[in-house]
């Protein structure tokens, strides 16, 4: 029996039964009759569908049915976009291509059959004629006069000429005056890379439908079963309340499953029509390329300012690559998520943001953990350090100098939000603490004096979390609100399940959740059951992502937990004959103010609640609560990431030697997990520093499409990771946490390509691009050579 | 991900195996850890309609000390390599090689003997015992052949292997004293196959000379190749630092223009890899062999 406060490091409950293979998840649903369908894929980036020939598929033993987009085009609708950004091009999404295909993957016909491997073979059947045209993969490059274009025809009709989707903008202040008055301003074209979320599971959806009910279950790896369902309903003109999804046990999203996917309409269908369930898995290599891919910015970088080390402005252009077609929250990660970032930590007051999303013969692309911040954050973490080196001063003077002072309740910054609060020089300064930072430097100068390459590289990080005030997120473009709700049933025997609208996967949730109503109750851990992911268990939930769920399902959570408190206080009172505020609550029991003996613990009282023979006049009986939380603000949680380098100068190869991430995240619910999100977001943000890229031809095939080819991370590349806080609690909540799913995504990439650099900055190197590879690194130093040969010819 | 349909055989003895092979010529495959051949299978880029799994036939695994050599039975995993007693006193580089191969669980299942029959141009056990002059012996109906490791390679995933033979053992003789082995393998970051892999045996002569040399490159080229222009240029000299540099800049020379270019690392990169791997390589066994 643990009885647990916050901020305690237990251990995670939902961890035994996963790791001893007795999860639930997608893949494990078997049910009576169930068939299984296979996609037959684009193998083109862009090509007009000539012929579809089913019948040798259809004819193949075992083969029950064999769809195509023609078929079925009215049932499946078109997929929208979720987030619509002014002047938004919204063509037409459907799931099963009808007349054209525009990336490779894009599904074209689906084959249900008896079992997986006969639909694999009999996919295979399926003879599609295409008409292959010109492809286009580059965000910038799609967008001027020649390129293919994707969806034909006027934006009124549903094109999307030149391959714009949107072009949106934020501005705050006045860049170009700061731009004329500045001493100093530092240009760079910036490529943020294409990547690969690489969820542990890939996506799967089983669907049932029940005739005779007009019911139609739905077992998906989502992130949002609440607004899927909603989705759906719309999408299909399937009756919400004949629809219920379930997200069992999930290995793993990062954002990638955070959408309405084709799969999960076309299975839904078609389980509807054949009168049959079906069930699709997702393999690795399909996963490549139907689910979606993160980041993909070309930008066009300026950052001024004063030789003293002030700087005043920062301004980019951004061509962000959406991929073939607008996935859900697409339209909503480059923009918002990205530009009212740009300020980072600093007393920067002129900002201008440029942002061209472009439609490409790729994969969609969407949200990826952290989403839009690890963008925003690694531009101007590396300007801030292009800057130092611009006007000669350390970068972390430079940081020093211009960071917004410590605050407590809310600050303007110049892109229009407010900051719940903040103190960034603390986190800084614990984590100068931590590297020895003078001893560093110190070191470094003697290794080169060896011909040894160290580097040290800093990221002082904010990111937006908390998803979200809903009526802000909808003044910005959100389709649905982003509060959370609560239900806290206390059974009679004082056991507790709760019902939250959030929908972990991996987030540790069991145990965080368990853990406030513990602390409230004071009750043990063990006596509490945390519902979620199921759209019959709780009336609706926004799911999880945007580090939200502590933040606003924890406190509503918090919130159901108090109206509960408060109803047994009355009941105790009542039963005790004595006034309510005579009653403490203290260790799980009603005590009567100085007559300790005189007590009901918190199970005794809801079985009084139950039993009803003696309540309060006009009092009802049970005892539960709902709550709905919508916060007033985002939160923003912070900190100070430090990563050590060393390259090698032969080979390029670039090895993590430390890493300090001192990270502030409002209060902590469980500190062990925050260090667990750390860790594996760090480990994620040196991946993209250091090695994962999408690599795509020119045509549009994906030439990094396994795991033989894109780099994934390993334990190998990392030392032990040295983790730390500071706490400056959110106002924004009764919590008083700022979320922590996303942080080390967000602070990684910066701090470590910040210390590439600083490796060869004496070999006059200013700007790497991600990934740092061994080969990209060792023509950077033969370049720099050569550079300087010339140079000292000259 | 699915293979086509194919039948699965499981014989239990390698005579067996080879009369199946045999028998379904052209139709059949060896199955031994699986580890290239099911991707294969899955990509259908190989579609046999028989699988004769060899990976529990009798005496087909297993180390045994022949004193003048060592032989390793082909359907060894390189988790028993790693782990061998008898190999990390006699032979460590390939102890050291075999744990350097991918992760556990494919260690677990991969064989010697299917590494060398794949032949892929990144396999680190080819480079190895090519270096260690290894002799293979391999099965028909008809009688055992001997196969010296210099002949097996052929081109890019072909050995001199026929298709109806079993590779049954790797036998590799003993070194002469003063030897030392050292692998140098640059690893490609997704598939930890080697972008180049370097595995070089040099042997010093009591006058402090180098008298033999024999050294390997995998990854740079469409196969594994002996970089004999540099054992010629250590043989007979000191081993100094800079006669290192200088045999080791030449280790490419006999890959040419064929090296390997792909997202993973330019030709040119390889090539200067092949050079820097070489060193390293055999700066180290160099050391090993005092
Ligand atoms: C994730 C992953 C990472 C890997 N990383 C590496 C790496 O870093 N370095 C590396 O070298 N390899 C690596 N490999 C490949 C691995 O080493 C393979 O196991 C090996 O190359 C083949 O051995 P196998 O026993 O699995 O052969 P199988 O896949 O069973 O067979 C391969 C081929 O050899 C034939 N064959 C097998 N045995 C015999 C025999 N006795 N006689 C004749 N023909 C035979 C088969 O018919 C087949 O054509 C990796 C594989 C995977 C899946």
């Amino acid at each position: 029996m643990t009885m647990v406060g916050i901020n305690e490091s237990v251990k995670r409950r939902e961890d035994p039964r996963l790791i001893s293979g007795q999860g639930k998840y997608v893949d494990d649903i078997r049910l009576p009759g169930l068939l299984h369908l296979s996609l037959v894929r684009s193998p083109h980036a862009h090509a007009r569908i000539k012929r579809i020939d089913v019948s040798r598929a259809a004819k193949h033993p075992g083969v029950v049915a064999v769809f195509t987009g023609a078929d079925l085009q009215e049932q499946l609708g078109s997929l929208p976009a979720g987030w619509v950004v002014p002047d938004l091009k919204q063509p037409k999404h459907p799931p099963l291509a009808v007349d054209k295909v525009r990336y490779v993957g894009d599904a074209v016909a689906a084959v249900v059959a008896d079992d997986p491997y006969i639909a694999a073979d009999a996919a295979r059947l399926v003879r599609v004629t295409y008409e292959a045209l010109p492809g286009i993969v580059d965000a910038e490059k799609a967008t001027k006069r020649g390129a293919p274009i994707l969806h034909e025809g006027k934006a009124d009709q549903g094109g999307a000429p030149n391959n714009v989707a949107f072009d949106w903008e934020v501005n705050g202040g006045d860049y170009a005056a700061a731009r004329k008055k500045a001493e100093v301003v530092v240009k760079e074209r910036i490529i943020n890379q294409r990547l690969i979320p690489n969820a542990m599971e890939p996506r799967g959806v089983v669907a049932q439908y029940e005739p005779a009910s007009g019911q139609l279950t739905m077992w998906t790896s989502t992130q949002i079963p609440h607004l899927l369902r909603l989705l759906f309903a719309l999408v299909t003109g399937h009756p919400e309340h004949k629809l219920r999804v379930i997200a069992p046990d999930d290995g793993g999203a990062f954002g990638s499953k955070l959408y309405i996917y084709a799969e999960e309409v076309i299975t839904g269908i078609i389980a509807k029509h054949i009168g049959r369930p079906v069930k699709w898995i997702e393999g690795r290599q399909e996963n490549y390329l139907a689910t979606t891919h993160g980041r993909d910015h070309i930008t066009d970088v300026e950052i001024c300012g004063d030789k003293d080390g002030t700087i005043t402005g920062i301004s980019c252009s951004v061509h962000a690559n959406l991929g073939a077609y607008l996935s859900t929250f697409a339209p909503l990660i480059p923009t918002i998520l990205f530009g009212i970032m740009l300020v980072g930590v600093y007393k920067l007051s002129n900002i201008q943001c440029k942002v061209r999303g472009a439609f490409t013969n790729t994969t969609p692309v969407d949200a990826y953990r952290g989403a839009g911040r690890p963008e925003a954050t690694y531009l101007v973490e590396r300007m801030v350090d292009r800057f130092a080196d611009a006007v000669g001063r350390d970068p972390v003077f430079v940081r020093r100098k211009n960071m917004i002072p410590a605050f407590k309740n809310g600050r303007e910054v110049a892109t229009g939000v407010k900051y719940d609060s903040g103190d960034y020089k603390k986190a800084l300064a614990m984590a100068l603490d931590m590297v020895d930072y003078r001893q560093f430097k110190a070191e470094q100068r003697a290794a080169r004096k060896e011909g040894r390459l160290l580097g040290i590289g800093f990221s002082t990080y904010i990111e937006i979390c908390g998803m979200a005030p809903s009526a802000v997120a909808a003044s910005l473009g959100a389709g649905a609100g982003l509060w959370e709700s609560s239900l806290v049933r206390v059974h009679p025997t004082g056991k507790v399940t709760v019902f939250t609208g959030t929908s972990p996967h991996g987030q540790g949730h069991y145990t965080s959740m368990s853990q406030i109503v513990s602390s409230q109750l004071g009750i043990p851990m063990e006596d509490v059951e945390v519902v979620h992911g199921d759209t019959s268990a709780q009336q609706f939930g926004t799911g999880t992502f945007g580090s939200r769920s502590v933040v606003v399902g924890g406190s509503a959570l918090y919130m159901s937990l108090q109206k509960v408190k408060n109803k047994a206080r009355k009941i105790a009172a009542h039963q005790m004959g004595v006034p309510e505020k005579q009653v403490e609550f203290a260790s799980g029991r009603f005590v009567v103010e100085d007559v300790p003996d005189k007590s009901m613990s918190f199970p005794d009282v809801a079985l009084q609640a139950y039993h009803a023979k003696n309540l309060p006049r006009g009092m009802e009986p049970g005892l539960e609560a709902v709550s709905f939380f919508d916060p007033e603000n985002f939160t923003w949680p912070f900190g100070c990431h430090v990563a050590i380098v060393e390259i090698d100068p032969a080979t390029g190869e670039v090895k993590l030697k430390r890493y300090v991430a001192v990270d502030d995240v409002g209060k902590v619910i469980n500190p062990m997990i925050v260090d667990g999100m750390v860790h594996g977001g760090v480990a994620q943000g040196v991946g993209q520093a250091l090695v994962e890229q999408a690599v795509y031809s020119p045509d549009g095939q994906l030439l990094s499409g396994s795991m033989m080819d894109y780099a994934v991370p390993t334990a190998e590349m990392f030392p032990v990771f040295e983790t730390a806080r500071t706490e400056t609690p959110s106002p924004t909540n009764p919590l008083g946490v700022k979320g922590a799913g996303e942080t080390g995504t967000i602070a990684a990439s910066p701090a470590v390509i910040n210390a590439v650099v600083d490796a060869l900055s004496h070999l006059g190197v200013t700007h790497v691009d991600m990934p740092a590879t061994s080969e990209k690194i060792w023509r950077t130093i033969q370049d720099a050579k050569s550079r300087r040969r010339n140079g000292r010819k000259r | 991900m699915v293979t086509s349909d194919f039948e699965y055989l499981a014989p239990s003895t390698v005579a067996e195996a080879s009369r199946l092979l045999s028998k379904y010529r052209g139709e059949a495959k060896l199955l031994a850890g699986g580890h290239s051949l099911i991707p294969l299978m899955k990509l259908r880029l190989a579609e046999p309609k028989y699988l004769i799994d060899i990976s529990q036939v009798k005496g087909l695994s297993g180390i045994k000390d022949e004193r003048s050599a060592i032989a390793i039975g082909a359907a060894t995993t390189y988790a028993e390599i790693e782990s061998s007693a008898l190999i990390r006193r006699r032979f460590p580089i390939l102890a050291e090689a075999a744990g350097q191969i991918a992760d556990l669980q494919v260690r677990n299942r991969g064989t010697i003997g299917g590494s060398l029959a794949h032949a892929d141009p990144a396999g680190d056990m080819p480079a190895v015992v090519l270096a260690l002059g290894a002799e293979l012996v391999a099965l028909t109906a008809r009688g055992t052949r001997t196969i010296s490791v210099d002949r097996l390679n052929v081109d890019l995933l072909t050995t001199s292997l026929r298709p109806s033979e079993v590779l049954t053992t790797i036998r590799i003789p003993n070194l002469p004293a003063r030897t030392g082995a050292a692998y140098k393998k640059f690893e490609n970051k997704a598939s930890h196959y080697a972008v180049v892999g370097v595995a070089a045996v040099v042997t010093m002569g009591a006058g402090g000379v180098c008298t033999g040399a024999r050294i390997a490159v995998t990854g740079a080229g469409p196969k594994p190749v002996r970089a004999k222009r540099t054992e010629r240029i250590l043989i007979g000299k000191e081993l100094t630092p800079s006669v290192i540099r200088r045999a080791a800049s030449r280790a490419g020379a006999e890959i040419g223009d064929r090296f390997n270019d792909d997202i993973h690392a330019s030709s040119e990169y390889r090539a200067h890899l092949t050079a820097v791997m070489a060193e390293r390589a055999i700066t180290e066994a160099a050391a090993r062999a005092k």
